[in-house]
């Protein structure tokens, strides 16, 4: 039971969650230091070893060439995508890359790609879950904004891999956000979610009708966010200072982070504030200072909020709806926190949206639900379905470089289209096919899927062969594509050269650990947790022995623990966790008198059948727990 | 089918198809187990047959949503992710085909065009592909247009031009733009007329197919003049459809 957990994981461009369906609501896990929320920064220690989270956040400043944040930009993409961004972000490539490779961010000596970054994430995510749990974590449901493509949605899956997680459905973000909605309103009607995230923007418009989340239309951008709004206060900067100190620190990844971390702070505050000051250190002894009134903010980012209205406005007409059609806004993401942004939302949608829900963790949750359903479902999530649609349309390459679109956008998946080919010349063994998707006319303004290759085609006559090649969109939003050759009835052999992303063979060599030595590590660090236990209690118990209650008990009683005791300290030492546990059972259970006897009456009471390690208030076990660790100074 | 008259809609299995469910044996099943739940093997049918309707046009879309949604409870995947492999496959390929023929029935067009592709009618679809082929080769695209509206779509076409110029020199005229976007609303009337006359079309072929499952021998001939109107009005209201949609293209861009 407990090894079939599914978790549901937020992987975010700013933070990623982890949650899960506790009892009938879905519940974030936090990590070792208490926080709900991992930073999605990973960062190389002077070791080489991975930190993940708020740990890597100082490195950004401190040793920023080996540390990275916002990799969910650059999942899935090519190296003539990533273009745009590498103006904006301390993304260093590696120097050997070649063209159609995945690229690969250096971070010190080491190069990774995207998937692995992320990876790195999620296994941090897992540990979090397996540290609460108590048990080992495979199986997950990740996020992805719904307007991914087949490829940003092919590596989230290769990175949920490499990470050592089956990821059994990867769910839109918005529609994740409807469900967390959902289950707390239980109540039909049409409703829009507006995700404005770290660096994607969403808009989804689903129909609520007896349980059943019915996406009708979807749309957006997977590089606008809160990023974009940053990457222009510190233009400006950046521009300040090298216009008003001659000082260009455009190259100076410490400088630039040290901006960002202040920009960040005070577009946050300026959502509550109607002014900020930014302060910020600069090389050189000089200090950046700058009053921003809200004024400023709000015109600033103005071009990059009204970037959402066209997809907004293209989901409506897709869906068929007039904006008084809609019941309810829900705003997701923490860049929906913006009054500005809120205030836009109300003008798009003629009402006041929904803000009760924590924009930061709704899709966390949402994907929990979702877990539980695919778990096959309890009480909470009864009746529930989701019927989400593909954000994109798919379409094949025909002659003179257009795109005949075979499945559109807003199609509920599972989706299929079947196509026919022929051969143009006798006995032509290969047809080649391009795939494509968006929604642009002509097949180079269109993203490149893959290409496929059909093999092994009979020879016959041009013409004759008539190959018939099922193309099927999964629950996930991958393509997978099927051929045969119906007049021989052969199945045709695909190669598939995807235009980006990894190979199967080099996901597998990437897997961070594989399931042997993730149920090593499991279990070593099962072994340390049992063994700090069972020094918890055994303290505890020399602790009772000075108390006059031990005098209380009969000496059949003492023998008895004192038994107990030898076969505790005897088990510590070694390598069995079940064991020590089972030890520390044993001798929790033939304490509880005595941890009885040394409470007041009162409490005793109270306290029945509690046992030594939670009587002893002042030292309490270190068992799995959901709490942050306690530090001292 | 047993009724006559009107279309009705079920998610039960037709009997002609039924067999035995693979994991309990017992009940006869299409799509799912009615006696164990579990999602049984697709079988490569038609739209209509997979949600056991007759090949007629008149179709109560409200009830395919409710056998659409019913269905979806038992086969979509998210609901089958505890089974077996080869079940999960089935669920998968199942839940496909159910979206595919929901998605194709629910349209009144794109249910027209199915129904004369089963039929064997090849359609001349006019096509944005055919535009964009024609563009880039740089031929004329050859399409015909319907004889009523050959005076219309000439002076359309002429004042679309002129547009064009007018944006490319960032100029604009408010009264030509007006005047387009009147046409642009004439257009999308005679669209909705078209449907309309489909529709009547549709009336006509239900009769002939229910007269035939009466009975009545229906002649080749018939059944072939019955769909050569449909594709005619279809084709009739595709042109339209795409000049609606150039025209739409020059006003917004």
């Amino acid at each position: 039971m407990t090894t079939d957990r599914i978790v549901g994981i937020d992987l975010g461009t700013t933070n990623s969650l982890v949650a899960f369906m506790q009892g009938e609501s879905p519940v974030v896990i936090p990590g070792d230091d208490g926080s709900n929320l991992v930073p999605s920064v990973v960062a190389l220690d002077e070791n080489n070893q991975p930190v993940i989270g708020n740990a890597a956040r100082k490195h950004l400043t401190e040793t920023p060439e080996r540390a990275v944040y916002s990799i969910k930009r650059l999942m899935g993409r090519g190296i003539d995508d990533v273009q745009q961004e590498l103006k904006f972000f301390p993304f260093r490539l590696a120097e050997d890359l070649q063209p159609g490779e995945v690229i690969r961010i250096k971070l010190g000596e080491k190069t990774f790609t995207p998937p692995e970054i992320s990876a790195l994430i999620l296994r941090q995510l897992k540990r979090n879950a397996e540290r609460f749990f108590g048990a080992p974590v495979t199986k997950a449901v990740i996020t992805v904004p719904a307007y991914f493509n087949d490829a940003q949605r092919q590596a989230t899956k290769d990175a949920g891999r490499i990470a050592g997680l089956e990821v059994l459905r990867l769910v839109n973000e918005p529609t994740a956000a409807s469900l967390a909605y959902g289950l707390d309103k239980k109540q039909n009607g049409i409703v829009a979610v507006y995700d404005l995230g770290g660096g994607t923007f969403d808009i989804s418009i689903l129909k609520l009708h007896d349980g059943i989340f019915e996406v009708i239309s979807t749309n957006g951008d997977t590089h606008l966010g809160g990023d974009d709004i940053d990457n222009l206060l510190i233009t400006i900067a950046l521009d300040d200072t090298l216009g008003d100190l001659g000082l260009d620190l455009r190259r100076n990844a410490e400088a630039v982070q040290a901006i960002r971390n202040a920009v960040i702070e005070a577009k946050i505050a300026l959502s509550s504030q109607t002014s900020v000051k930014l302060d910020v250190k600069l090389p050189g002894g000089k200090r950046y200072l700058r009053e921003i009134t809200r004024e400023q903010f709000e015109q600033l980012i103005q071009p990059v909020i009204d970037r959402t209205v066209g997809p907004c406005k293209q989901a409506l007409k897709d869906a068929g709806l007039k904006p008084e059609q809609i019941d309810e806004v829900v705003l997701v993401g923490g860049s929906t926190r913006i009054p500005k942004v809120r205030a836009l939302v109300k003008e798009l949608f003629h009402r006041k949206p929904h803000t009760d829900l924590n924009p930061d963790e709704v899709v966390a949750l949402g994907a929990a639900v979702q877990a539980n359903i695919l778990g096959g479902g309890s009480e909470a999530t009864e009746n529930m379905l989701l019927l989400d649609v593909t954000p994109l349309s798919l379409g094949i390459e025909v002659a003179g470089g257009v795109t005949d679109k075979i499945i559109l956008r807003n199609s509920t998946i599972p989706a299929s289209a079947t196509q026919f080919y022929t051969t143009q010349i006798d006995g032509q063994a290969n047809v080649a096919i391009h795939v494509l998707q968006g929604e642009r006319e002509l097949a180079k303004d269109c993203r490149s899927l893959a290409r496929f290759d059909l093999k092994g085609i009979p020879a016959m006559a041009a013409g004759m062969a008539r190959i018939e090649v099922k193309f099927l969109i999964d629950a996930n939003g991958i393509l997978h594509v099927s051929a045969r050759e119906q007049r021989s009835g052969k199945e045709a052999e695909i190669q598939v050269q995807p235009s980006y992303g990894l190979t199967d063979e080099q996901v597998e060599s990437m897997i961070l650990d594989s399931f042997d030595s993730a149920e090593e590590d499991f279990r070593q660090r099962q072994v340390i947790e049992a063994r700090n236990e069972a020094d918890t209690i055994l303290a505890a118990l020399e602790k009772g022995k000075k108390s006059p209650a031990w005098g209380h008990l009969t000496t059949d009683e003492k023998k008895k623990i004192a038994k107990m005791e030898k076969a505790l300290t005897a088990v510590k030492t070694e390598d069995d966790y079940q064991a020590i546990r089972k030890a520390i059972d044993a001798l929790n259970q033939g304490t509880t008198r005595l941890a009885e006897l040394m409470m007041d009456t009162a409490v005793s009471t109270a306290l029945k059948g509690k046992t030594m390690d939670e009587a002893d208030m002042g030292e309490g076990p270190t068992a799995p727990h959901p709490m942050a660790k306690a530090e001292f100074e | 089918m047993s009724n006559p008259g009107i279309t009705t809609i079920t998610a039960k299995p037709a009997p002609e198809q039924t067999q035995s469910c693979w994991s309990c044996g017992t009940m006869r099943a299409v799509h799912f187990c009615e006696a164990c739940g579990k999602v049984q093997p697709p079988a490569p049918v038609d739209y209509f047959t997979f949600f056991a309707l007759p090949r007629k046009l008149n179709l109560d879309v409200a009830a395919l949503d409710k056998d659409f949604y019913e269905l979806s409870r038992k086969l979509h995947p998210d609901l089958n992710a505890q089974a077996g492999s080869q079940e999960q496959q089935w669920s998968l390929q199942q839940s496909s085909l159910l979206n595919d023929a929901h998605r194709i029935l629910k349209d009144p067009i794109k249910r027209t065009e199915y129904l004369l592709k089963l039929e064997g009618v090849e359609l001349e679809e006019q096509s944005k592909t055919a535009t964009e082929q024609a563009r880039s080769t740089g031929e004329i695209k050859k399409q015909i247009v319907p004889p009523e509206l050959l005076a219309e779509v000439f002076d359309l076409n002429m004042q679309l031009e002129e547009l064009r110029t007018q944006k490319k020199m960032g100029e604009d005229d408010p009264a030509l733009i007006e005047e387009i976007g009147n046409q642009k609303h004439d257009l999308e009337e005679k669209q909705e007329a078209l449907l309309r006359e489909l529709e009547s079309r549709w009336k006509i072929w239900d009769g002939m197919i229910q007269r035939e499952h009466n009975g009545q021998p229906v002649s080749e001939e018939e059944r072939r003049q019955e769909r050569d109107k449909m594709v005619d009005v279809l084709n009739r209201r595709n042109y339209i459809r795409n000049l609606v949609r150039d025209v739409t293209e020059v006003l917004e861009s």
